[in-house]
């Protein structure tokens, strides 16, 4: 395998730079959603239903005459948002249980990994389900029993990373100087422990995103009219062979965003990873 | 269907809609379907004289039907959902059945006899019906089965109709009279429930008897197997007391997914399955399918409508709810969600039935005809926000329905959208079913929601209009109290007279639809596809499936042939 | 052990006791006559008159015994009766992927390691994102359109033909493979990428290893470096993860099954959810984490064995 070293350095980080416009391109449609949106995503037009995609509807119309582009435009929204969230609550219970974990060490740690071992057993969507249908199908419970599932993993990175820097000679000398845990663990450990969780929580944005899609396909997802790519994509389920419009574009759209973060999230971790990146 | 188990029937709704969330058109599958006259139905070219002895058609081939949910429990006053009663229905008889007219006609009665004082029918059974094990049937099974299902300890919800017999009568093997208490005239109907056997339960639980999965009964089929989520397999009963069934064997194969059927049906796997109203307007028209399906459309037994809670200020005038009603655009809503595959509902009978009176008020949509009415009702936008308001209040509520049926959340959104035009804001939600029932419905604790009933063929008002319904888990949850329908309906209950009852619900329909405590939306289409192979199908009133024993398959049509 | 099924079962119960509403309440609701004959029946069967720590105390000395009630469903069984008869389809599914996934993710995650940052390395990148990014469902549904009805090659859905019964056994082979074909390769092109991402990582890790540098350094080949030395270590942490994945897979399974009318468990739990059939939910909730904690423990069997100290001990 003699290959151009130069060559590879800029071809290296390429599907990461990739990642990162993808997902930037789909943050700036949430953001600007309402400039981009040609129609009102919940107008409903009952003499226009089901139309193909035309200069007026760029995606065609669903059911209800409403205009796909549009709705895919902020289900956008809609979809990061509930990814950034679920995410956001996973980050932040992973790294408060790893820090402690690790940190403190004992029996506090040995209880949070068995929790961790417990929780992990559990098929996540089986709970999700479960707790979904018995709450109610809402925004709102949607990111929140996301988020409540899926930080195990976050846990078991912290947890290793804070046993590893802990011993570090930083910190040594800060406990020595008599500084209090918490502000050891917000000062010197989190920045340190926060790369890898970065990568993480990029890697759970996608993963939430398909979760999404998926209790959608089941009725249990955000429920419409709101628009979310998975409800859209589910409305388009039963047309897929006649209104292929209405399942190819968010579908393409969910398989485009979560593919962005995959590769954002892979390339950072070759970045990050010292041993990786080393070869 | 007894009157009092509307409730039943919008659960039968909701369990298909809810475990086949995927299932778009949720309330037209029901067990007895009829035709409307006005709709094409494609005209058979069988050799339809109904007098043709069984032995003229061949025997043989395999009907595979798909169905969306599972069946649950094949003794049948044990069941709720549509499924266990449809194969039921192939495996036991009542007393009595509906016939093609939907007219009530001896099954396993050769005929009966109502007292003069109407307070007495007397049964007389047929001879020589035998139960599939050999065992043969006699009144003894009939009163077995009265005193089962009047039992404390048998979970049944069908007992409230036999629970007002005062006693019944074997007078001898094949005669029985059923004493009631008052003259009641939904009664006979409850007798086209399904007879169990009586030496096979005698001394069993029910709950714990081998039938409910095995089960054994007089029908025109026999039960083979079933394979919990996958199939359920039934044979011709040979010695069947009607002559024996032509097609040799019927499959039920449970698909959840209602794409995924489709395309089993497609793929050529299924013979027969209920159409969504999409797969039938827009994916079944190329030639390839119209070579091997004949498509069917009848009117289903259930509609759709909008209830407001009558509890509410905001619904007590009449003119609110008519103005709600006239702004409510049914024609396009049937257009968009049923693809046109359904009927303007006017009240609570089906546009085809003996019961339907075609002159009550109509509600065509009007929007100046319904900001009329909320004026004169005193909602005016006194604040020029764009919404109503009266007294300090806003014009604002929230419309619920159930997840999992995505007609329902449609028609949400259109009305939502029209009323708007009103001034009026509505929020919607949308809810798991069991919480929509407990938390909602039955703590009347809603303002106006989206559902459906099913449409029994028993007439009977009562348990969804009759005010004394209006508590707890009772079904005229909206509360509608107007003491001359509760008069209309009670009297209803006591006339035997076909013509006189008619005339009674004809008046209690004009009722309805003056008061508008429901917006009757519309009855679907139930829609049907079923492979051409199958002769001798002829839709009538009842639907499709009265007459399955009749159907066939001519020799050289033949796709499965049977070793044994 | 113990400790974590005593957990798994503590969450299973949690899961149903803590949510809002009464488990009778539906069953009550659905059966307006027999309710309180019923109700009451269900408040004795499962001690909800009592405290709730009673509750789980009653419930999880019956699951010891493997009872785990009966059905809400009105159709008379148990729930184990139920579990029993669609667990061999999921499991069946979920080994087959498990397999297939091991086959071709493994060789494949190597050589992007081998590979990094090649051409290769990139497209089988992004060919293994793509199958982690298409929501599944819509995946399968397209594959069943074109390989069942367009190509008309496979059939569509369950996991046997009707006349499965009166095949030979060669036949029933057959029949089952043709069936598992999309079901297993839709699941199994999801979850490419999970494993293959994690064996190239865990690759690369063991490739800038010392005692790999060294073995190079020595001169020994490429290919015996690869794979004798570097392979075994880079297999240890992928065993883990293999165990880790199967509460995906079966989670996942909800999907499938519904999609491809499987009957398996996860089908069967989506169902009872619906219904709000508690006890089986409850059951499903505790033998699906159960299954999970025996596919760990078989990895980590299967660690010690590839484990190269226990190996050089051998030798």
């Amino acid at each position: 395998m003699v290959k151009n070293n130069f060559l590879k350095r800029i071809n290296k980080y390429i599907l990461m730079y990739l990642g990162l416009a993808i997902v930037f391109f789909f943050i700036l449609i949430a953001i600007f959603a309402p400039f981009i949106a040609t129609h009102n995503p919940t107008d409903i037009n009952l003499a226009n239903v089901l139309a193909e995609p035309s200069k007026t509807h760029f995606f065609g119309t669903d059911e209800l005459g409403r205009d796909v582009f549009s709705r895919v435009i902020y289900g956008t929204r809609i979809s990061i948002f509930v990814g950034f969230v679920a995410v956001g609550i996973s980050v932040i219970i992973g790294l408060f249980f790893g820090l402690v974990s690790g940190y403190f060490g004992g029996l506090v740690d040995t209880l949070i990994m068995r929790f961790v071992d417990i929780m992990l057993c559990f098929p996540a969507f089986f709970l999700i389900l479960a707790v979904i249908t018995f709450l109610e199908p809402s925004v709102t419970n949607v990111m929140v029993v996301i988020g409540l599932t899926s930080w195990m993993g976050v846990t078991r990175l912290v947890r290793a990373e804070t046993l590893s820097i802990k011993t570090r000679d930083f910190v040594t000398a800060a406990k020595l100087q008599n500084i209090s845990n918490v502000k050891i663990l917000v000062k010197h450990i989190l920045p340190n422990v926060i790369t890898p969780v970065f990568v993480a929580a990029t890697l759970g944005v996608a993963g939430a995103i398909l979760t999404e899609s998926a209790l959608s396909f089941l009725g249990l997802g955000v429920q419409p009219p709101t628009p979310s790519w998975g409800n859209i994509l589910t409305a388009g389920k039963d047309n897929i062979t006649f209104a292929w419009w209405l399942s190819v574009f968010p579908g393409l759209a969910i398989f485009i965003t979560v593919l962005g973060y995959n590769l954002l999230g892979e390339g950072l971790r070759d970045l990050l990873d010292p041993k990786i990146s080393k070869k | 269907m007894t009157p009092k188990n509307y409730f039943i029937l919008i659960l039968i709704i909701a369990t298909i809609t809810v475990i086949g969330c995927t299932d778009k058109n949720g309330e037209s599958e029901n067990a007895n379907k009829n035709v409307t006259e006005n709709k094409s139905i494609p005209k058979q070219t069988s050799n339809s004289n109904t007098d043709d002895s069984q032995q003229d058609k061949p025997f043989g081939d395999i009907i595979f039907e798909g169905s969306i949910g599972d069946a649950s429990n094949l003794i049948p006053i044990l069941s709720t959902d549509s499924v266990s009663h449809q194969i039921a229905s192939h495996i036991y008889n009542g007393l009595l059945k509906y016939d093609k007219n939907l007219k009530l006609t001896g099954d396993l009665a050769k005929s009966w006899e109502l007292s003069n004082d109407k307070k007495s029918i007397t049964f007389h059974l047929k001879k020589g019906v035998k139960w599939h094990d050999g065992k043969i049937f006699n009144a003894d099974d009939v009163k077995f089965t009265y005193e089962t299902i009047i039992d404390d300890s048998t979970p049944t919800a069908y007992d409230s109709d036999f629970r007002i017999i005062d006693n019944i009568t074997i007078i001898d093997d094949y005669t029985i009279r059923v004493n009631y208490q008052k003259p009641f005239a939904p009664a006979l109907n409850s007798w086209t429930m399904s007879i169990l056997p009586k030496h096979l339960l005698e001394n069993v639980k029910i709950t714990e008897s081998s039938l409910q999965r095995n089960p054994i009964g007089t029908g025109s089929y026999e039960f083979v197997k079933w394979n919990p989520g996958e199939s359920i397999t039934l044979k011709a009963n040979k010695s069947y007391f009607d002559g024996r069934p032509n097609i040799a064997k019927y499959v039920l194969k449970i698909i959840p997914d209602s794409t995924t059927m489709f395309m089993e049906l497609l793929k050529g796997n299924l013979d027969f399955m209920s159409l969504t109203p999409l797969q039938y307007s827009k994916q079944t028209n190329t030639p390839k399918f119209k070579d091997n399906f004949e498509k069917y459309t009848y009117l289903s037994n259930s509609y759709s409508y909008i209830g407001y809670n009558l509890r509410n200020e905001l619904f007590k005038d009449k003119r609110v709810r008519q103005a709600l009603t006239y702004a409510t655009p049914k024609e396009k809503i049937i257009e968009s969600v049923l693809f046109g595959e359904g009927h303007v509902a006017t009240g609570p009978y089906k546009p085809d039935s003996f019961w339907y009176n075609p002159d009550v008020k109509r509600y065509e949509y009007n929007l100046e005809k319904a900001k009329e009415l909320l004026t004169e009702a005193g909602w005016e936008d006194s604040d020029n926000n764009g919404y109503l308001d009266k007294n300090g209040r806003e014009f604002s509520f929230t419309l619920m329905t159930n997840q999992g049926n995505s007609n329902r959340a449609k028609i949400a959104e259109i009305v939502q959208e029209n009323w708007k035009k009103l001034g009026i804001k509505v929020k919607i939600r949308i809810m798991e079913w069991a919480t929509l029932i407990n938390e909602y419905i039955d703590k009347r604790n809603f303002d106006a929601l989206v559902m459906g009933w099913s449409i029994p063929l028993e007439p009977d008002l009562y348990d969804v209009w009759h005010s004394s319904k209006c508590s707890g888990k009772n079904l005229n949850f909206i509360c509608y109290e107007n003491d001359e329908l509760d008069k209309i309906i009670e009297k209803a209950r006591l006339t035997f007279d076909q013509d006189k009852r008619r005339k009674l619900y004809y008046k209690a329909q004009e009722i309805l639809a003056e008061d508008q405590p429901y917006t009757f939306l519309y009855v679907p289409n139930a829609l049907v596809a079923l492979h051409k192979r199958f002769k001798g199908v002829e839709p009538a009133p009842a639907g499709l499936m009265y007459n399955f024993e009749d159907w066939y398959v001519p020799e050289n049509l033949r796709k499965y042939s049977l070793t044994q | 052990m113990l400790p974590l099924l005593i957990g798994i079962t503590l969450i299973s119960f949690a899961v149903i006791h803590l949510t809002p509403g009464d488990p009778t309440q539906l069953m009550t609701s659905m059966n307006p006559n027999a309710s309180s004959e019923v109700s009451e029946r269900l408040i004795k069967l499962y001690h909800l008159d009592k405290p709730i720590h009673i509750q789980y105390w009653e419930w999880l000395k019956n699951i010891a015994v493997l009872d785990f009630g009966e059905s809400f469903a009105l159709d008379g069984q148990s729930v184990m009766e139920k579990i029993k008869h669609r667990i061999p389809y999921t499991i069946y599914l979920n080994i087959m992927s498990m397999i297939l996934i091991f086959i071709i993710a493994l060789p494949l995650g190597i050589l992007n390691a081998y590979y990094k940052d090649s051409f290769f390395d990139k497209t089988s990148t992004v060919f293994v994102f793509i199958g982690f990014a298409v929501p599944t469902f819509w995946l399968a549904l397209l594959c069943m359109y074109f390989f069942g009805i367009k190509l008309g090659w496979l059939p569509i859905s369950g996991l046997m033909s009707y006349n499965f019964e009166n095949m030979t056994l060669l036949g029933k082979i057959g029949d089952i493979a043709k069936h598992s074909v999309l079901p297993v390769g839709v699941s199994v092109f999801g979850s490419l990428a999970g494993i293959s991402r994690y064996a190239r990582n865990s690759m690369l890790d063991v490739l800038n290893n010392d005692y790999v540098l060294a073995a190079k350094a020595r001169g020994l080949p490429e290919k015996t470096v690869i794979f004798k030395h570097a392979l075994k270590n880079a297999l240890l942490p992928i065993i883990t993860i293999i165990g880790l994945s199967i509460p995906g897979l079966i989670g996942g399974s909800v999907i499938f099954e519904s999609i491809f009318s499987i009957p398996g468990m996860g089908q069967l739990f989506y169902q009872s959810v619906m219904m709000r059939d508690y006890p089986v939910v409850m059951g499903i909730l505790v033998i699906g984490a159960v299954l999970t904690l025996l596919g760990n423990l078989i990895a980590d069997i299967l660690y010690a064995i590839v484990d190269p100290r226990i190996r050089y001990g051998k030798k």
